[in-house]
Parts: structure tokens; sequence; C-alpha cells
């Protein structure tokens, strides 16, 4: 009998031993994926770290996906493949996943968005009842597929009502997740339609109010890589001196206001000052946060252009025509607590095709779904209108 | 003796006919769109479909095939950030495996791209796909991810608002990419084992959508990669990413060049011939500016070479002397390349009208049309007596041996 128990235990520690094991083995894999590198030098490693992975077995799936938290976006693709290639070999050995543990991994919004959609896109196949139980109470999720998910039952719903008053309710709760243009533009339009106001601008976080100083010179596309007086100043000081006075590329020129009330909060130079051929303008605003965050400045030009944030130069980018578009470019930032100062320079060059005469921009602060981060403090044209949605 | 002479010309007539049986890269193996030994239905209709198989996303990229597996990719997603690579069973249409990815650089394309416009490319035991976002990702037959390289990210200017197109090719153990836009540009050899650049070359700065081209090795030069921008063609050792010479007369940024019999056929000034020479140079053989192509690449072949303008129509030119032979007004516009193939060229419209071509020196007749209904804008893909085309919704097989079996999804 002592031989029987003592035998039992050998078994158990032995288990448990490969179990330790087995773990320190998938975390180690998932590690090796977590940071694999730009440039492909780690390629081996990180194939022999998905093989192992999917020869894990079904407990290998949660630490999987723990570990898409925070990777880069090249990391969560290698991630990306062990998951499918193990689910693939379970579904083939005839195993069940684990569904109620990754229904409820899909719905723990600490985890990485993309983790969650893939396990959600993963269950669906087999129980296509998840979206009905899930996506209703994902309206503000932390990823934007699964907000479009449910802003579109919400604007179905609505758009099958023939009560006024109770679709405007469904547009309302709808809009309230809403991050991507075109079902903004559905719910905007359903709105105005049963004559209810909707301020598209604040709802994407547009910066309508800015000062502009220019023309600077550009003929010959050579000013985009000349550094006027806005931008010596901004430098060393972070801000440019608003009181200021330049040589322009025609005479002197000092700072003006320029608004937008347009919805998608187009600043747009040719019509609102000029098309000045072979030019280039320099604006600035300010933008007051609450906190040290990290933000995404999307923006939206068919010109050339560079940005600022607090004196530093974030991204520049030198193409002319080629479209203009909402979300076009995203800058990631870290914007810091209080007065943040952004300044933007935009270059027009001397095509004369027609579809070359746009001299525009539009600039709008989000979090990583696209949903707006307002700022601590209003622009004047919101406050003057603070009822305003 | 005679007996191992016999064995070796089997073995290398196994072995050619292995590569002809593939389709591995956008314009296929040589990159000129012709189908060596191919003989495909020149009938297309209802009953020369073998099979459409559904695909989960759009694409402007063109199939290619590796043996019994037919390779797609597509993008899907509001964004068009997800990536897709599908395996599709040649036989019978079904999927073997789909692989996906999201993308690490920018996805905004023209709404007539997509992300998924670059043709994927194979070395025979990997295959290599390419996305307008610059990611270039390596997965082995059995859908492995062998690597990936987000140049997109690594390189976050070298894009284009429009959408990039170029497809990769493959030139010996060399994955040659193209990305060059506005802001940025470049050219680089990537490893197809490790995905580890090999070289990389600056390329001047304009947004550009053409291929690199292959121009094969002779008894005095090595295999050359030919690289097309706005200033004209750059001949590259793939090995190394020097530049051996240089066609600097400008050239299309859309169209491709193709390569016949040693000559090359470039979109500059309506269409160029060049055939080079000896101490790394070339000689101009002639130039047709009243031929000139519109998106779609030139094909070269049985000494004509032929283009499509925007207005749909082809013209044939012979290809001594760039001499216009003859015109024919196809319907609809073109964004695809045709493929020649047992004397026939295959020609898709963006509408998803086939036609299929009978050139001859005199004259061109349209043989067969097929309406399919759906967009397509991708080049077509053959191998094994088989046509491969695809839209946003579905990849067809066409082949002579289905006649009669038509099995849907």
């Amino acid at each position: 009998m002592r031989q029987l128990v003592s035998g039992f235990a050998a078994i158990l520690l032995t288990t448990a031993i490969t179990c330790a094991v087995r773990a320190d083995e998938t975390s180690e894999a998932i590690a090796v994926l977590r940071d694999v590198q730009p440039g492909s030098t780690d390629s081996a490693a990180a194939r022999a770290a998905v093989q192992k992975l999917t020869t894990g077995g079904a407990q290998t799936l949660m630490p999987l996906l723990h570990g898409f938290r925070q990777a880069t976006p090249l990391a969560a693709n290698w991630l990306r493949n062990a998951f499918e290639q193990l689910v693939e070999a379970e579904t083939k050995a005839g195993h069940k996943l684990p569904q109620q543990e990754l229904e409820a991994f899909v719905g723990d919004q600490e985890q990485s968005p993309q983790a969650r959609r893939l396990v959600y896109e993963t269950l669906k196949r087999t129980d296509p009842g998840i979206e009905d139980r899930l996506i209703p109470g994902m309206l503000l999720d932390s990823s934007a597929e699964f907000r479009r998910d449910a802003v579109a039952r919400l604007i179905t719903e609505a758009a099958g009502m023939s009560d006024a008053a109770k679709a405007t309710t469904l547009y309302r709760k709808a809009i309230s997740g809403a991050v991507h243009e075109d079902q903004v533009k559905t719910i905007a339009e359903a709105l105005r339609k049963n004559n209810e106001t909707i301020d598209v601008q604040k709802h994407f976080g547009f910066l309508p109010e800015w000062s502009i100083v220019g023309p600077f010179d550009n003929k010959d596309e050579k000013g985009f890589a000349v550094a006027y007086g806005p931008e010596l100043e901004v430098a060393t000081a972070k801000m440019p001196d608003l009181q200021a006075e330049y040589d322009g590329q025609s005479g002197k020129v000092r700072w003006q206001p320029i608004a937008t009330t347009d919805d998608y909060g187009m600043i747009d130079i040719a019509k609102q000052i000029e098309n000045y051929k072979g030019s280039l303008m320099y604006a600035v605003t300010t933008w007051t946060s609450d906190k040290e965050q990290q933000v995404e400045i999307r923006l939206g030009t068919p010109n050339s252009w560079k940005l600022w944030v607090n004196g530093e130069l974030v991204f520049e980018r030198e193409e002319y025509h080629r479209s203009c578009k909402l979300d076009q470019y995203r800058v990631p930032v870290t914007l810091k607590s209080g007065p943040n100062q952004l300044m933007f320079k935009v270059c027009q060059n001397e095509m004369t095709q027609d579809w070359a005469q746009r001299y525009q921009f539009q600039m709008r602060i989000c979090d990583s779904t696209g949903s707006a981060i307002l700022p601590a403090k209003r622009t004047a044209r919101h406050a003057a209108n603070p009822g305003v949605q | 003796m005679r007996l191992r002479i016999m064995f070796m010309l089997l073995a290398t007539g196994a072995a050619s006919s292995l590569i002809a049986a593939d389709w591995r890269q956008f314009r296929g193996n040589a990159a000129n769109s012709v189908a060596v030994g191919e003989s495909l239905p020149t009938e297309l209709s209802g009953d020369t479909i073998a099979w459409k198989a559904s695909l989960p996303g759009r694409g402007l990229s063109g199939p290619i095939v590796v043996g019994e597996q037919v390779f797609v990719s597509a993008s899907s997603g509001y964004t068009q950030d997800r990536l897709h690579v599908i395996s599709i069973n040649a036989a019978d249409g079904s999927t073997q495996w789909e692989r996906q990815f999201i993308a690490t650089g920018r996805t905004l394309t023209h709404e007539t791209m997509c992300n998924a416009t670059p043709t994927m490319a194979s070395d025979g035991q990997r295959v290599f796909a390419f996305f307008s976002s610059n990611d270039l990702i390596c997965l082995d037959l059995a859908g492995n991810l062998q690597w990936f390289r987000g140049f997109g990210s690594e390189f976050p200017n070298a894009s284009n608002s429009l959408g990039m197109s170029s497809s990769p090719v493959i030139v010996g153990k060399t994955v040659v990419v193209q990305v060059e836009s506005d802001a940025e540009a470049f050219a680089c050899g990537v490893d197809v084992e490790s995905g580890v650049t090999l070289w990389q070359i600056d390329r001047p700065h304009a947004a550009n959508w053409t291929s690199p081209s292959i121009l094969p090795a002779t008894n005095d030069t090595p295999e050359l990669v030919l690289l097309q921008s706005s200033k004209g063609l750059a001949a590259v050792d793939p090995t190394s990413g020097t530049i051996v010479w240089n066609f600097d007369k400008g050239a299309s940024t859309i169209p491709s060049s193709t390569v016949d019999s040693g000559s090359i056929v470039i979109p500059s000034n309506g269409l160029t011939a060049i055939r080079p020479a000896t101490g790394n140079t070339f000689e101009q053989l002639w130039n047709a500016s009243s031929i000139s192509p519109g998106t779609s690449s030139p094909v070269v072949v049985d000494g004509m070479a032929f283009v499509l303008n925007s207005a749909g129509v082809l013209t044939a030119g012979e290809t001594t002397s760039g001499e216009r032979l003859w015109q024919l007004r196809l319907r609809g516009k073109f964004s695809s390349t045709p493929i020649a193939a047992n004397g026939y060229l295959y020609l898709f419209n963006e509408d998803g009208n086939a036609f299929v071509v009978k050139p001859e020196k005199d004259k061109g007749t349209i043989v067969s049309e097929l309406d399919l209904a759906e967009k397509i804008l991708c080049s077509p893909g053959a191998a094994d007596g088989a046509l491969y085309v695809r839209s946003d919704e579905h990849l067809f097989k066409f082949s002579k041996r289905h006649q009669g079996r038509l099995s849907t999804e």
C-alpha cells in the first residue's frame, strides 16, 4: 500500500514538474515572439517559438492570448499566426476549445483589442449566437471593430423605426460609440432629418481654431526644407511669437486667426485666404490636456506638411495632391498636462491641374479607436455653444 | 552513356514541365505575361468554369499557382488593415488554409485600389505576400509564418496616399521589392529564407506603381532585375543591388516593362524597345510614340507587342520595328494586364468582361467573350492547363478539362 501511495505521489510530482516545465517553455516562447524585432534577424527563433506553441495543446491558448497585451504590431502578427495554427491543430485533433474562458476573454477590455477580436471571430465560426450575446454591450469598446458592429446594429434598428422620437434616441445612443466616418455621416444625416442638432466637428475632436501666417516661398517645392521664422522660433521657444512679423513670399506677413465651422474641421486656405501657388503657411493652436496622456493626432491634407508638438518635430511628409481624407495620417504623441502647442507647416506646390488646387488641412485628437479626446479648455466656439452635442 | 543522357533529358524535361506548370508571380514566372506551353480554353463560358471559390476580402492581386495550390491575397475591414493569405486547392476550389495578419503600415488607398493590390510571389517552397501597407509576409506552403517585414513601419514615409501596387519578384534566392513614393523611395533585395535585407538602394522620390521585370542571364551577363520609374529603367544585379546600366529617357509609372527574347519593351514615350549590349550598356531598337499603354503592361509574344489603352483599345505592334500593325476595340476600362497562351490573348476588363483574342499579323479577332459580372482589376494567372482570375469576391478557374462541371463555393 505504501508503495502504491508513493508511486501515485511520484506520478503527481512528475506531472506537476512536466506542467511547470511546459508552462515555462510556453512563457519563454511567448517572450520570444513578443520580443521579435524589425529587420527579421530573429525570424528563426520566432519560427521555433511558434512551433513550440502550436504543439502545446489547449493549455497554451490563454497564455498566448494574454501575450498580445501591449505587443508591438509585428509581435502581434507572430502571436496571431501561432494562435491560428494552434486552433487549427486543436480542431483537427477533435479537441474542444475552452469556450467559456475564451468568451470571457473577448469581454475583458484589459486585453488586447486585436486578440479579443481574433477570439471572437474564431468562436463565431461555430457559435453565431455570440454576436447577440456580446456585441450590444460593446458600443464603447476599446476595439474600433467591436464598436463598429455595435453601432451598425443600432443604426439598423433605428432605421426600421416609424417613431421618430424613438429612432432619435437610438441614433443618439449609436453616435456615442461611432468612430468611423461612414457611420457618423449616416447618423448625422438621420438626426438632422429629424431636426436634431449634432456637432460632428466636436464628435470627431477636430481642432477648428488656429492662428496662421504666410505665404512663405515654396517655389519649385523648395520651401519644405527651409526653416522660416516661425520654424526657427518653435525650435527654441516651443511656440512662435504670435505678435511677430516676418518676411513673406511677397512682403511682410503677420499671424491672423482662422477658424472653421465645417463638420470635418477643414481649414481651407485656398478658399478662406488664397490659393497662393508655390507657397507655404504655418498654423498654430493650443490644446489643453487635463493630464499627461498618449493620443493620436490624425490629420488629412493633400499638401506636404510638418507637425511640431511642444517644439518637437513629430512627423513630416513631402507628398502633394495624392488625396485628402479623414485620418489620412495618424501620428501617436504624448501630450503633457496643461497647454500643448501644435504647429503645422502646410505647403502648396505649383501644379496646374484641376485636381491639384486644394490647399487645406483638417486635424483632430483622439484615442487609438478614433474616439475624440476633447481638450480640458474648450475653444471659443464650443464655449459659445455649450448645449451643442 | 546513352542511358545517362536519356535520364538527364527526362529529368530536365520533368523539371521544366514542373516550372512551366506553375505561375509563381505577377505576370508569370518570367514576369512577361506569357504562359509558355499552356493550353488554355479558347472559349470562356460557364462550361469552362471549373469552379469559383469565395474570397474573404478585396484584392487587385492576381492569383499565383504552385503545384496543386492556388494562392491569393486579400484585404478586408473598414480600414483595409486585415491582411489575408489564402491557399486554395487547384483541383476543387476548396480552401486549404487561410492566414490573417494586421497591417503595420498605412492602409489608405484610392477607392479603386485596396491594400491587397500587389500580386504574391513564390520560390516554389514559400509564398511571399506583399501589400500596399508595405507588409511583406513569407509563409511556407503549409501556412507557417516564416518571417514578416513591416516596411511600412520600418520606413513610415515610404507610402502613397493613393496606394502602392508594385508586386515583388523572385530572382534566385532574393525577393526584390520596389517601395517608391514621393516622400521616400527605395528598392531592396530580401533573403527568401530569413527575410533579412541583403541590399537596399535609393530610388527616385516619386510615386511609382510599376513592378520589377526580369532580364534572363545570357552567356555574357548574369540575370538582372529591371526597376522602372519616372526616370527610366535601371538594370540591377539582384545579388548586390548594383546598378549595371541605366536607361534614363523616362518611363511610365503605371504599366511595367516586359522582356522577350532578350529585348526589353519599356512603356517610355509610347513604347521603346532596347537590348542589352556589351560592356554593361544597352542599345535602343525602336521607339513607337503612337503605341501607348494605359494601366495594363505591354505583352510581347510571337513577334508582336500588344498594349491596351485607357479606352480599351488593343493595339498590336511589330517587335522588330515598333510599327503599328492593327487595333481592336474591346469594351470598357482595363486595369489588368492580359496574358498570352497557346496563340491567344486573355483579357479582362474592370466590369468583369473576359475576352479571348486571336492575334494575327494583320488583325486581331475576338473569339470568345464572357461576362463574369464582377469587378476585375487583377492580372490573371495560368498553370497546368487552367486560367485563374479573381474579383473582389471570387477566384475563378477556367479549364478545358473541367468542361461541363461547375462547382461553386
